[in-house]
């Protein structure tokens, strides 16, 4: 049962040792798509994963098996569909997807070939962080391991379908997880995000029809096709379908990744599995998925980990990976360290990104260097409302701008210390 | 159409146009950097952010970004909500959080659309503390300046520059706030488009070099309506003058030939008009300084006095000056003054496009072609701005793409996304690689006769009626059977040929495979050489040789000279003879030549800044220019100096003239048409040529004397030496200067248009003397396959931007961008030599050569050297076997003009073996 209940991490093994393809096989990989390529064809595939209800564990929580369904498949323009996966996994404080590559890459693999059969895509690129080498070299040792046994390339157990993946890793950036931005960056092309519509569902990598999925969300689908879509929904606890890879960092006892069903109450994790905050340390609010997201507080400890809950709460799951601020860390230090990040990591292209970012560093650091006004504060309000959403070319800078705005709103005495000069000593992030 | 309201105004607008383009259509302000109506919209500046509400009752709506939004039926939207207006106002914050307050010595300032967008926000205080950014510039050549810290990163000069024009050397680097827009290392910008960075930068990053060098700010030039001179295709420009100097030349806005974007030969050709190589004064051989009475007399004199007086016409001089010498000596001593095979050439194509029955498209018609021959043609050469115009064309499957999947015409970046899959067919056959081959869906280099054989063979795949070619070889036939195949499909074809190839069987090769194209809209258009070849070849005259050969039987013994180096048209022996056997040879120019110096009496010529004329542009449409400033004393109009020697003298004024013109030649008649005359007023008003802030009138000569001189007179044309008048109703075709309250920039066009990007309102400038009529018979004439010989080379003469035509060889900006003198040649037929690149060869002349004829003796004794010319080789891979190929038009070649059949030798280095 325990393997039942942990689908995603179920082979993962405590000894950092990773799944071959025998172990994988060993505990029912490969079944799934077995299953999906004999007995079903792939409009079914697509009704199956929507029915399950699995959304995007990339962070916007989109319908998988919709968007797979939104995929044009009729006109002869479209005759050439691909799968993308994003594997670029560089939000701060995020390292889910990195233990799913490294430690079961034939999970993934599954998956893609089944999303890839789903959408009939003859070609699936997997674009992936560069500076996950160990996951790489894990990945092409899974596909030669994968194409030898007729998973991979031409006609996979013997269905006449054929698909390639191909690897590709990342020269890097931030901006290269936006997915347009990661389609013009493995075409050759500077990531600078694309403009919506058309959506890459209609115009994507080359201009042809494409989707592209996270990590985590590909690798729910080997277990839905294998275990039905009756027992995927029983997996959760909330509004939300399936397990997910739930995680903490900072100052709490025991930072780490737990595979956990949807809907787990957030106090659940920070208290049970991270073991709560290190002795001296208080808790003093969290940013739930990631550095993009909004600062929640302790009086959201029982907001459970849903899409729907969280966006209730004022803030996203995103990347349900926590980042806890204590209450010795200074939250307008932790906001300069996000938005350093965000604003050097801007690809240029729009303005209130581009030049709006750094001034929020300038501010904060003039703040903080105890040479900050009141008004400044107000400056930054009037960035965190200009970088908003629909203002910007993409999400980079409202994302950059949730944590801003939120540790306004909850932490405002800290900023206003340093600009009164009355600020308490405290620890830099 | 569609119905929305904006402000709580109805307007009916374009449906499916975006927002913002919807807005300048009406006329209403919305400010913007990114979007170009040429280059549609990016989303990247955010500036023109509005407020759209979801129906009647929505009072908070959503704020959206105009250029990025389609405009669809019964939409609300609001550009004055205080939201937007807050928005906006921001935004430019943050843009000048990194820009310099440099304006006072910016040469960008007073047309700044930077400046007038900030004014327009209302953005005036700055909350920034910060350090700005800064950047190193860099040296981009002769042209453009470079001022990075300028930049607001609004990527439009990359998206002109790569994207628009096919430029690969001016990219972003760097991202964030840190984004640089320049070249990999310092060097010449390579496009031939580059100048246009002046124009599509809204603020002062990309500056025009050659300006810069004599700025001056653009209220302060005094500007007419013109024409460039510097090839066919008749782009408008506006060039600008200051102290009796042409500072600069900008682009005319004409949307049906040039549009918003000239070529880098017409906007930096102008340095001819301030050359110290201008003819600035009368000169009668072995005299003193002469007044220009007394070489008026003396012109007058030698006419009185001649037995007969031959005229030289020019395709580089308007139709009024060549129809004022026609007249001055008859017509059947006039002459039309071209090299005999391009007199031949121009009055087939002449012959072709009235009577030929095929559409000679405007270049807006080209952009709208949906497939394309090139017959013969390097476009980027030979007429540039055609060249942008077919980059262009090639997108048409794109946008039809689009079409299909929803995507909006002026969502840029996404058709360029699907350009991939889908690309408008063109057909390039050419001597050798052209500067379109990267868009092109195939090519083919050959011989003259080879690229003509293939026209002939596409136009027998098209209609069987059409000769076929005799032995043509199976690749050839197959690729003749798909560029069929790819033009028969095809909604708009387009067929593209011209003179360069000097060869009369291309140019009826393109009329017979567009006479064989299927449909309605078959479409033809010819490259010339110069500013009025068509205008001259319609109006019509005897072959240059022919004068040469009435003046060897002594039936004439004067001879006028009209703006035309002679040494240019036809074999140097021919013309030293013509020029030694004339008693008296009169030269009207404005440039030092070798024909003028061979004059007994030069008469110094207006250049085009400096007067007015007709010129025929390679669609048919004839324009006219306007003096910018009046002719420096005692320089005169050409037509002027002709004018004046009629005995009679009927035609005191221009407008007189053109009139005259058009009742001689019917097929010009329509030029009168072409502008207002000199009787034009508005309210009592002529139009002025100086803004109303032009500064300093009363004191800029003040050096000399205090006492203001009063303002030139102008009897020839509507304008006014002046900054008096009422510039509200001139009809904006005629407007000299683009200014609009508020819109001190070139952006301030679209106060002007019908629509972005569409036709001026009242009519662009110009007047169709042609449209299709009649047919022809199918050409027969089919050459045989050329064969290479063993140790003999055939030279053909290609055009380069930057150095075949004659006037901007003198301006000094394109002089450091000139073609380089050395000979290209196959890598065959340089390995069986042992020539490497860059090697020097000699190429010998061999017998037949025209020149031979006219040489007398003295002559044949230099015989031995000057049939040898020492010259760097250069390698080209796609030329064929047996063809060299040098710059048409470099002075340095002028000597070897005539040579056509030559060998060669590699020249051993001494002291190397």
């Amino acid at each position: 049962m325990e393997q039942m209940a942990k689908p995603l991490t179920k082979n993962i093994r405590p000894d950092r040792a990773f799944a071959t393809l025998a172990d994988y096989e060993s505990t029912g990989g490969y079944e799934g798509l077995r299953k999906a390529i004999t007995q079903l064809q792939p409009k079914d595939v697509q009704q199956w994963v929507k029915d399950a209800g699995l959304r995007g564990r990339g962070g916007a929580g989109f319908s998988t098996g919709l968007k797979w369904s939104l995929v044009p498949m009729d006109a002869e323009s479209f005759q050439t569909r691909y799968l993308v996966v994003n594997a670029d996994e560089m939000e701060p404080g995020t390292f889910k997807d990195r233990l799913l590559l490294e430690r079961d890459p034939h999970q993934l693999l599954e998956g893609i070939i089944i999303a890839a059969y789903a959408i009939q895509a003859h070609v699936a690129y997997i674009f992936l962080r560069g500076e996950y080498h160990l996951a790489a070299l894990r990945l092409e040792n899974a596909l030669l391991e994968a194409g030898s046994k007729g998973y991979l390339g031409k006609n996979i157990l013997d269905s006449g379908f054929n698909l390639e993946i191909i690897l590709h890793t990342s020269a890097g950036r931030y901006i290269c997880g936006e997915e347009t931005a990661l389609l013009n960056a493995l075409e050759g092309k500077r990531a600078n995000p694309r403009a919506k519509p058309p959506f890459p569902l209609v115009s994507g990598l080359w201009g042809k029809p494409t989707v592209i999925n996270n990590v985590e969300t590909l690798c729910n689908v080997p277990h839905i096709l294998h275990y039905g879509i009756e027992w995927y929904r029983s997996l959760a606890l909330g509004a939300d379908q399936g397990t997910k890879l739930f995680g903490a960092s900072g100052r709490v006892k025991n930072p780490g990744l737990w595979e956990l069903p949807m809907g787990t109450p957030i106090r659940e994790i920070i208290e049970e599995y991270a073991g709560g905050m290190r002795d001296g340390y208080k808790l003093r609010g969290f940013l739930p998925g990631g550095a993009s997201t909004d600062f929640m507080l302790p009086e959201h400890l029982d907001v459970v980990m849903d899409f729907d809950a969280i966006a209730k709460a004022g803030s996203r799951m995103g990347t349900g990976t926590l980042i806890i601020l204590d209450d010795l860390t200074c939250p307008v230090q932790m906001v300069l360290n996000l938005e350093e990040f965000f604003a050097q990591e801007s690809c240029g292209w729009c303005t209130p990104c581009r030049d709006g970012l750094p001034w929020t560093v300038t501010l904060l650091k003039d703040i903080i260097a105890g040479q900050g006004r009141m008004e400044d504060l107000d400056a930054l309000s009037g960035l965190t409302r200009m970088l908003g959403p629909g203002n910007t070319f993409c999400a980079l800078a409202p994302g950059a701008m949730e944590p801003l705005q939120s540790a306004l709103k909850y932490f405002r005495e800290d900023f206003e210390r340093y600009i009164t000069g009355n600020n308490a000593v405290m620890e830099s992030v | 159409m569609a119905r929305i309201e904006i402000d709580g105004e109805s307007y009916e607008v374009e449906d499916g146009d975006n927002l913002l383009s919807a807005c300048l259509s009406l006329g209403l302000d919305l400010p913007y950097f990114c979007w170009h109506p040429a280059m549609g919209s990016a989303g990247a500046c955010r500036q023109c952010a509005v407020i759209q509400y979801k129906d009647a009752e929505d009072s908070r709506g959503r704020l959206v970004m105009a250029c990025m939004t389609p405009v669809t039926g019964s939409m609300r939207v609001s550009i004055a909500a205080e939201q937007a207006r807050e928005f906006r106002s921001d935004n430019i914050e943050l843009l000048m959080i990194n820009h310099p307050h440099d304006c006072p010595v910016c040469e960008e300032g007073g047309e700044c659309h930077l400046q007038d967008m900030t004014v327009m926000t209302g953005h005036t205080f700055r909350r920034y503390r910060g350090r700005k950014r800064t950047h190193n510039n860099q040296n981009l050549g002769p042209f453009i300046n470079h001022e990075m810290n300028r930049c607001i990163a609004c990527y439009r000069c990359v998206r002109f520059y790569g994207e628009y024009a096919g430029g690969h050397d001016l990219q972003v680097f760097g991202v964030h706030n840190n984004v640089y827009f320049g070249r990999f290392e310092d060097g010449a910008l390579e496009s031939e488009f580059s100048g246009n960075l002046v124009e599509v930068c809204p603020t002062g990053v990309f500056t025009d070099k050659t300006f810069s060098a004599h700025y001056s700010r653009k209220w302060d030039l005094q500007t007419a309506p013109s024409i460039c001179v510097h090839c066919s295709l008749g782009c408008n420009i506006a060039p600008g003058e200051r102290y009796g100097e042409l500072r600069r030349v900008i682009n005319r806005y004409n949307g049906d030939v040039n549009g918003y974007f000239l070529c880098d030969r017409g906007r930096f050709g102008y340095g001819f008009v301030n050359s110290p190589e201008r003819i600035r004064k009368p000169l009668l051989k072995g005299h003193p300084e002469i007044t220009a009475a007394m070489a008026e007399k003396h012109f007058h004199d030698v006419l009185k006095a001649a037995k007969a007086t031959i005229g030289i016409g020019s395709p580089r001089a308007s139709l009024e000056a060549n129809f004022a010498l026609r007249t001055l000596v008859g017509e059947e001593n006039f002459f039309l003054g071209l090299d005999d095979t391009e007199h031949t050439l121009l009055e087939t194509i002449t012959g072709m496009m009235r009577n030929g029955g095929i559409h000679s498209p405007s270049l807006r018609e080209v952009e709208q072609a949906d497939a394309v021959l090139i017959l013969g043609e390097d476009v980027t050469h030979s007429a540039p701005r055609l060249a942008l115009s077919l980059r262009q064309a090639a997108r048409n499957a794109a946008f039809a793409l689009a079409g299909t999947m929803h995507i909006p015409l002026w969502q840029d970046a996404s058709i360029r996304q699907i350009q991939s899959q889908a690309r408008s067919p063109l057909f390039i056959a050419s001597i050798c690689a052209t500067r379109l081959d990267d868009i092109a869906t195939d090519t083919y280099q050959g011989g003259p006769e080879d690229i003509a054989r293939l026209g002939f063979a596409i136009a027998h795949h098209l209609n069987h009626e059409s000769p076929e070619p005799a032995g043509l070889g199976n690749a050839e036939n197959s690729l003749a059977a798909a560029v069929a195949a790819g033009l028969k499909l095809a909604k708009r074809p387009l067929i593209v040929s011209g003179t360069s190839c000097s060869s009369l069987a291309v140019i009826q090769a393109a009329y017979n495979v567009a006479k064989a194209l299927p449909g309605q809209n078959p479409q033809l258009t010819f490259t010339m050489p110069e500013c009025n070849s068509l205008g001259l070849a319609i109006m019509g005259g005897k072959r240059l040789q022919q004068a040469f050969e009435r003046m060897n039987e002594n039936l004439a013994d004067s001879v006028i000279i009209l703006e035309n180096d002679l040494y240019r048209r036809a074999p140097g022996p021919n013309v030293d003879l013509f020029l030694k056997t004339a008693a008296h040879a009169v030269v009207i120019d404005s440039l030092i030549n070798a024909t003028a110096e061979k004059a007994g009496l030069q008469l110094p010529a207006a250049a085009f800044a400096e007067s007015e004329g007709t010129l025929v542009n390679n669609e048919g449409r004839a324009q006219r220019f306007f003096p910018v400033y009046p002719a420096p004393e005692p320089a005169r109009g050409s037509w002027q100096w002709l004018t004046g020697a009629l005995e009679n003298f009927q035609w005191r004024h221009h407008d007189d003239l053109t009139a005259a013109c058009a009742i001689t030649f019917p097929a010009l008649a329509a030029i009168t048409g072409v502008s207002p005359g000199a009787d034009y007023t508005i309210k009592g008003c002529k139009i002025p040529r100086q803004p109303h802030r032009y500064s300093g009138r009363t004191a800029m000569h003040s050096d000399i004397n205090v006492r203001e001189p009063g303002q030139p007179h102008d009897a020839e044309t509507p304008f006014s030496f002046s900054m008096e008048g009422a510039m509200a109703q001139v009809p904006p075709g005629l407007l000299p200067v683009i200014w609009a309250p508020g819109w001190d920039s070139n952006q301030s066009i679209n106060k002007f248009q019908e629509e972005t990007g569409g036709h001026l309102r009242d009519g662009d400038a110009g007047v169709r003397l042609i449209e299709k009529s009649g047919s022809l018979e199918w050409f027969r004439d089919i050459p045989a396959a050329f064969k290479p010989q063993q140790e003999v080379w055939r030279i053909i003469r290609l055009p380069h931007i930057f150095g075949s035509e004659e006037l901007s060889l003198h301006s000094p900006s394109i002089a450091e961008r000139l073609s380089s003198s050395c000979l290209f040649m196959n890598p065959l037929d340089a390995g069986t030599l042992g020539v490497s690149a860059g090697e020097q060869v000699a190429i010998i002349n061999l017998a037949g050569s025209p020149e031979d004829s006219a040489r007398d003796e003295d002559e044949l004794i230099d015989l031995e050297e000057n049939s040898v010319l020492e010259i760097v080789a250069q390698i080209d891979k796609t030329l064929p076997r047996g063809l060299l190929v040098i710059t048409a038009g470099l002075p340095e070649f002028q000597f070897i003009n005539y040579w056509t059949q030559v060998t060669l030798k590699k020249i051993h280095q001494e002291g190397l073996s």
